[in-house]
C-alpha cells in the first residue's frame, strides 16, 4: 500500500533537534574512524599529517567542526593506487570499486564494500509494496560496467526477493557520440539499448520494476507504443528513476503522457532519486500534481549530508527557498568526504516529516559548468 | 509580459518549466516562454501525418489565397502572441528588445516576409517551374504536355531549428504551408516572435491550427530532438552545424555564407561607381545576415576600394534601437562581442593584413548586459590571409587582393556571390563555381534577392522526391477537373 501522505508544512522541532544530535554523533564516530592509525586509510592519514593544520581526532566532534576540512576536491579520486582509500578496519574485506566519468582520461573511483547495499535497502523501505510488489523482477534500463547503479540496482531487487535483468549500455561511448557530433550514432545506440529491453520485457519473465533514467524510460516508452504497446501494458508497475533531467515538467510529461496518469489512474508508480557513486541515494518528498511536481531531495542523514551553499561563499548556507550549490558531506565507515561541491544547483528545502533535516528541490547542472558537462546521456 | 506556451499542433500548453527573456538595454522581462522537452516532441511527431492531411484537406490554390491573407496580417494586424496580443510597432519593439537588433530593421525584415507571403503564387510557380501543385496533393499527375509526373512528400512535416540573430531568415520556410507541409518549429531563444505571429497570421487566415507545432526549449534537448526525428529538417548554425549535417539528405543546413564581391579586371579600375553597391552590401541589416558580403575580391586598387568602404561605415556610431537612423543591432550576450573581437585582433596581427578602421575608435564598445562591434575593414594583400575568409555578425569585410584568375578557386564556399564583369571568361567561370550558390552576374548587391529563385537548394526539391509512377488506368493520372490526356507510355 502507498504510504499515507506526511506532513510537509509541520515537523517538530524535537525531531530536527534529534536528528542533529544524531548526526553530530556520527560525525565523531565516523571521523575517529578514519583519522585513527588502526582504522583509517591512508589517503586521510596521510592528509592530517601532511595538510590538516589541526587534529581531527581531538577538534571534530559536531558536524559544524567538519568546516575545518577544506573542500573537498574531487580530483583527488582520480588514479591510484585505489587502496589508499580502503580504511584498515576493512583491509581484508572484499573490495568493490566503483567509477565516474572516463570518457577521456583516468575516471574518478571509490572504494566500496557494503554501502550500496546499505543506501539501497534504506531506499527500498521507501519503496511501496503495491507497486513494486516483493518477488517481482525488475529491468535494470541503466549504464553497466564499473558503476555503482548497475549493482545497486540488482542488489535492491534482489534484496525485495526479485531477480534483475540488465542491459548492456557504455555510457562513455555515448559522451563520446555526442562530443563527436555523430548524432544520427547516437540515436542509434539508443534503439540498440531501447531494443534490448523490450526484448527482455517480452520474453515472459515476469518483470514488474524498472530503473530507468528519464531519456531512456521516454524512449522505451515511445519504444513500446510503436509497437502498440505500452509501459502499463508491458507489465511495469513500479518506476525508479532518477538524475537532473527528472524535472517538475518532465514528471508531469511523464504521468500524464507516458504512464496513463498518477498512480491511482495509471497503476504506475514512479519515484525520483537523486544520487551518486559518492553520496549513495537522496529520496524525494512524495510528488504530488497539486504541488506542482516539486521534486524535493532529502539526502540519507547522518551517512549523507546535502546542504545548499552560496555560490561564492561555500560555507554559507542559503537561506530557504534561495538557490545556490549542492554540498555534499559523506559519513560513512567505507568512505569519508567533507564538503564536497557537487556540479549541480539547487533550492534550499525545509526538514519534512519524514526526513527532519535540509533537503534541496530544483536539482540541476550548476549554471557556470553547464557548458563542460554532459548531462543526461543514457 | 506576455507568456508563450509551447504549442502542439496548434493547442497551446504551458510547461511548468519557463525561460525569461529580457530586454537587453533595461533588463525588464518581455516574455515569459514555456520550455518544452524532446520527449514531449518525439511523442507529437506520432500524430505528424495529421497536421499534412489537415492542409491536404484545402486545395493548394485556396492555401496559398489564405497565404496571401496572412501577409496582410503579418504586417499589419493585431494578433494573438501568448496571452495577449500584438500590433506591428509592439512586434518589433519585442524583437529589437530581445535580439538587439534596431526596430527599423525589425520592419524591414517583416517587409521581407509579408513580400514572400504576399507573393506565394508567382514563388512557388518559381520554385516548381510551373508544376500544377494539386499534382503535389494527389502525389501524381499529368502535365499539359501529355506526360506523367509524380511527386511523393518525403516528410508531412518540416522541423527548423531557427536562430536568434537574424529574423530574415524566415522566409525561407513560408513555402512549407502551402506545400501542404506541417510545421515544426524550434525558435531561437532570443526570437521566439516571428514563428508565434507568423502562426497566429496564418491560423487567422484559415489555415488549420493543427498545422504548426512550436517547441521553444534547450537547443541541445528540442534542437537535437527535430533533426533526429523529423523526415525533414532545416536548421541554422555556425559552421560547426554545417560539417556535422553535411551530405545528410534529411537536413538543409543554413549557416555563414562568406558572401561576396568580386571585381574583374574589365570594371575594377571603375571600383568607385560600385561604391555605395559595396557598401550597402556589407551594412545592410547591420551585417548580421547571410548575404551580406564580408569579402571583396579584387585585382588592383584593393587598398583604395578599403579605404573607401572605412570612411563611409568606419564613423557609424551605435544608436538607440528605436532610432530610424540606428544601423548597429548590439550583442546581447556582450562576451560573444569580446569573443568576435579578440579573434579579429588575433588575425590584424598577421603579416600582410591591415585594419583600415582603426583611426576611427575602438570597434568594441561594451555595455554590462550588452555591446556593439562598430564596422571593420580590413585589408589583405593575399588570399592566403586568415581573415580573408571569415564572416562575423556584425559589418565587417575583408577587401582581398587576389589575381583574378586566382579568384574564383581562392575565395572558399560562397553563398552569393556578386561578380562585377562583363568578360564572358570570368562570367563562365562563376557560372560553373558550384561553391556558389546564388550568382549575381553585374551590379546587384549581395542582399538583393530574387525571391523567385532558390536559397541553399530548391525547397519543393528537398520536401518532394520527383519518382516513377506508372498505371494503366490513364483516368487516374488525370487531377479532378482536368482533360484525360493521353500519356505516352514505353516499355523500354
Amino acid at each position: 500500500m502507498p504510504e499515507p501522505e506526511p506532513n510537509l508544512d509541520v515537523v517538530a522541532a524535537e525531531a530536527i533537534s534529534a536528528a542533529r544530535c544524531e548526526l553530530d554523533a556520527h560525525v565523531h564516530k565516523i571521523v575517529q574512524w578514519h583519522f585513527h592509525p588502526a582504522t583509517g586509510c591512508p589517503f586521510w592519514l596521510q592528509y592530517a599529517k601532511e595538510v590538516l593544520n589541526f587534529d581531527p581526532l581531538r577538534e571534530i566532534n559536531t558536524y559544524d567542526d567538519l568546516k575545518k576540512f577544506p573542500p573537498f576536491e574531487d580530483e583527488l579520486l582520480r588514479g591510484g593506487p585505489v587502496r589508499r582509500w580502503v580504511p584498515k578496519g576493512y583491509e581484508n574485506s572484499p573490495i568493490f570499486v566503483f567509477e565516474t566519468g572516463g570518457t577521456t582520461g583516468v575516471p574518478k573511483s571509490r572504494i566500496v564494500i557494503d554501502d550500496f547495499r546499505i543506501d539501497y535497502e534504506l531506499f527500498s523501505k521507501t519503496l511501496p509494496d503495491e507497486y513494486f510488489p516483493p518477488g517481482s523482477n525488475w529491468l535494470m534500463l541503466g549504464p553497466s560496467g564499473p558503476r555503482r547503479l548497475r549493482l545497486a540496482v540488482e542488489h535492491l531487487c534482489q534484496f525485495r526477493g526479485g531477480i534483475c535483468f540488465c542491459i548492456d549500455l557504455d555510457p562513455r561511448w555515448v559522451i563520446k557520440l555526442i562530443k563527436k557530433g555523430w548524432m544520427d550514432h547516437l540515436e542509434e545506440y539508443k534503439k540498440h539499448c531501447i531494443d534490448q529491453a523490450i526484448t527482455i520485457l517480452g520474453a515472459g519473465h515476469d518483470i514488474r520494476c524498472l530503473f530507468a533514467t528519464p531519456k531512456l524510460l521516454e524512449a522505451l516508452a515511445l519504444g513500446l507504443e510503436e509497437q502498440g504497446s505500452s509501459i502499463a501494458e508491458a507489465g511495469i508497475t513500479g518506476i525508479f528513476s532518477g538524475g537532473t533531467e527528472f524535472t517538475p515538467q518532465w514528471t508531469r510529461f511523464a504521468t500524464e503522457e507516458l504512464l496513463g496518469g498518477s498512480p491511482s489512474e495509471g497503476g504506475i508508480y514512479m519515484t525520483p532519486t537523486y544520487g551518486n557513486t559518492l553520496m549513495g541515494l537522496a529520496c524525494s518528498r512524495p510528488v504530488r500534481a497539486e504541488d506542482g511536481y516539486k521534486i524535493a531531495y532529502y539526502a540519507p542523514q547522518p551517512r549523507a549530508v546535502l546542504e545548499v551553499v552560496d555560490f561564492d561563499e561555500s560555507d554559507r548556507i542559503v537561506a530557504y527557498g534561495e538557490t545556490g550549490r549542492v554540498r555534499l558531506t559523506t559519513l560513512t565507515k567505507e568512505f569519508f568526504v567533507p564538503g564536497f561541491l557537487e556540479r549541480d544547483e539547487g533550492e534550499r528545502e525545509p526538514p519534512y516529516e519524514k526526513y527532519p533535516w535540509d533537503g534541496v528541490s530544483g536539482v540541476r547542472p550548476f549554471r557556470k559548468l553547464t557548458d563542460a558537462t554532459t548531462v543526461g546521456v543514457y | 509580459m506576455l507568456k508563450l506556451p509551447i504549442i502542439r499542433w496548434g493547442k497551446p500548453y504551458e510547461s511548468l518549466e519557463s525561460r525569461e527573456i529580457r530586454h537587453f538595454i533595461s533588463g525588464e522581462t518581455i516574455a515569459q516562454i514555456s520550455q518544452a522537452g524532446a520527449g514531449l516532441l518525439k511523442r507529437d511527431l506520432r500524430k505528424a501525418t495529421a497536421a499534412r492531411e489537415a492542409l491536404r484537406s484545402i486545395p493548394c490554390a485556396e492555401l496559398i489565397q489564405k497565404v496571401q491573407q496572412a501577409a496582410t496580417l503579418f504586417r499589419d494586424g493585431t494578433l494573438p502572441m501568448g496571452d495577449g496580443t500584438q500590433t506591428p510597432a509592439e512586434f518589433a519593439r519585442a524583437q529589437s528588445a530581445t535580439t538587439g537588433l534596431p526596430e527599423h530593421m525589425c520592419r524591414s525584415n517583416m517587409e521581407k516576409n509579408y513580400y514572400v507571403l504576399r507573393h506565394m503564387d508567382r514563388l512557388l510557380d518559381a520554385l516548381t517551374r510551373g508544376l500544377d501543385l494539386n499534382i503535389l496533393s494527389h502525389g501524381y499527375g499529368t502535365e499539359e504536355r501529355g506526360v506523367t509526373v509524380s511527386y511523393q512528400a518525403q516528410s508531412p512535416v518540416l522541423g527548423l531549428v531557427l536562430p536568434s540573430n537574424s529574423p530574415g531568415v524566415h522566409t525561407l520556410w513560408l513555402p512549407v504551408i502551402p506545400l501542404q507541409i506541417g510545421l515544426v518549429l524550434k525558435p531561437g531563444s532570443l526570437e521566439p516572435w516571428t514563428p508565434y505571429r507568423m502562426m497566429s497570421a496564418f491560423v487567422e487566415a484559415g489555415i488549420p491550427s493543427e498545422a504548426f507545432s512550436i517547441y521553444p526549449g534547450e537547443g541541445a534537448d528540442i534542437g537535437s530532438a527535430v533533426v533526429s526525428d523529423c523526415n525533414r529538417c532545416m536548421i541554422f548554425g555556425g559552421e560547426p552545424t554545417i560539417e556535422q549535417y553535411q551530405g545528410n539528405p534529411k537536413v538543409q543546413v543554413h549557416g555563414p555564407g562568406y558572401s561576396k564581391i568580386l571585381l574583374g579586371d574589365d570594371l575594377v579600375d571603375d571600383w568607385e561607381d560600385y561604391l555605395d553597391l559595396m557598401v550597402e552590401s556589407v551594412l545592410a541589416n547591420s551585417g548580421r545576415s547571410c548575404i551580406n558580403a564580408s569579402g571583396i575580391w579584387a585585382s588592383r586598387h584593393t587598398h583604395d576600394i578599403a579605404e573607401a568602404i572605412a570612411e563611409r561605415i568606419g564613423p557609424i556610431e551605435a544608436l538607440p534601437p528605436e532610432d530610424e537612423a540606428a544601423q548597429l543591432a548590439a550583442f546581447t550576450n556582450p562576451d560573444m562581442a569580446t569573443a568576435i573581437w579578440n579573434t579579429i585582433e588575433a588575425d590584424l596581427q598577421e603579416s600582410g593584413v591591415e585594419h583600415l578602421t582603426e583611426s576611427f575608435g575602438p570597434r568594441l564598445v561594451q555595455h554590462p548586459e550588452h555591446a556593439y562591434l562598430k564596422p571593420t575593414v580590413v585589408h589583405c594583400n593575399s588570399a592566403t590571409c586568415s581573415i580573408a575568409s571569415k564572416e562575423y555578425m556584425f559589418p565587417f569585410v575583408a577587401v582581398v587582393e587576389c589575381p583574378e584568375d586566382k579568384m574564383i578557386a581562392s575565395m572558399g564556399r560562397t553563398l552569393v556571390a556578386s561578380g562585377l564583369t562583363r568578360a564572358s571568361g570570368l562570367q563562365r567561370q562563376l557560372t560553373d563555381a558550384t561553391h556558389i550558390d546564388r550568382l549575381n552576374l553585374g551590379p546587384i548587391k549581395t542582399t538583393q534577392l530574387d525571391w523567385l529563385q532558390p536559397h541553399e537548394g530548391n525547397i519543393v526539391d528537398f520536401l518532394y522526391r520527383a519518382r516513377a509512377l506508372q498505371t494503366t488506368d490513364q483516368a487516374n493520372t488525370s487531377l479532378p477537373g482536368e482533360g484525360n490526356k493521353k500519356a505516352e507510355t514505353s516499355t523500354s
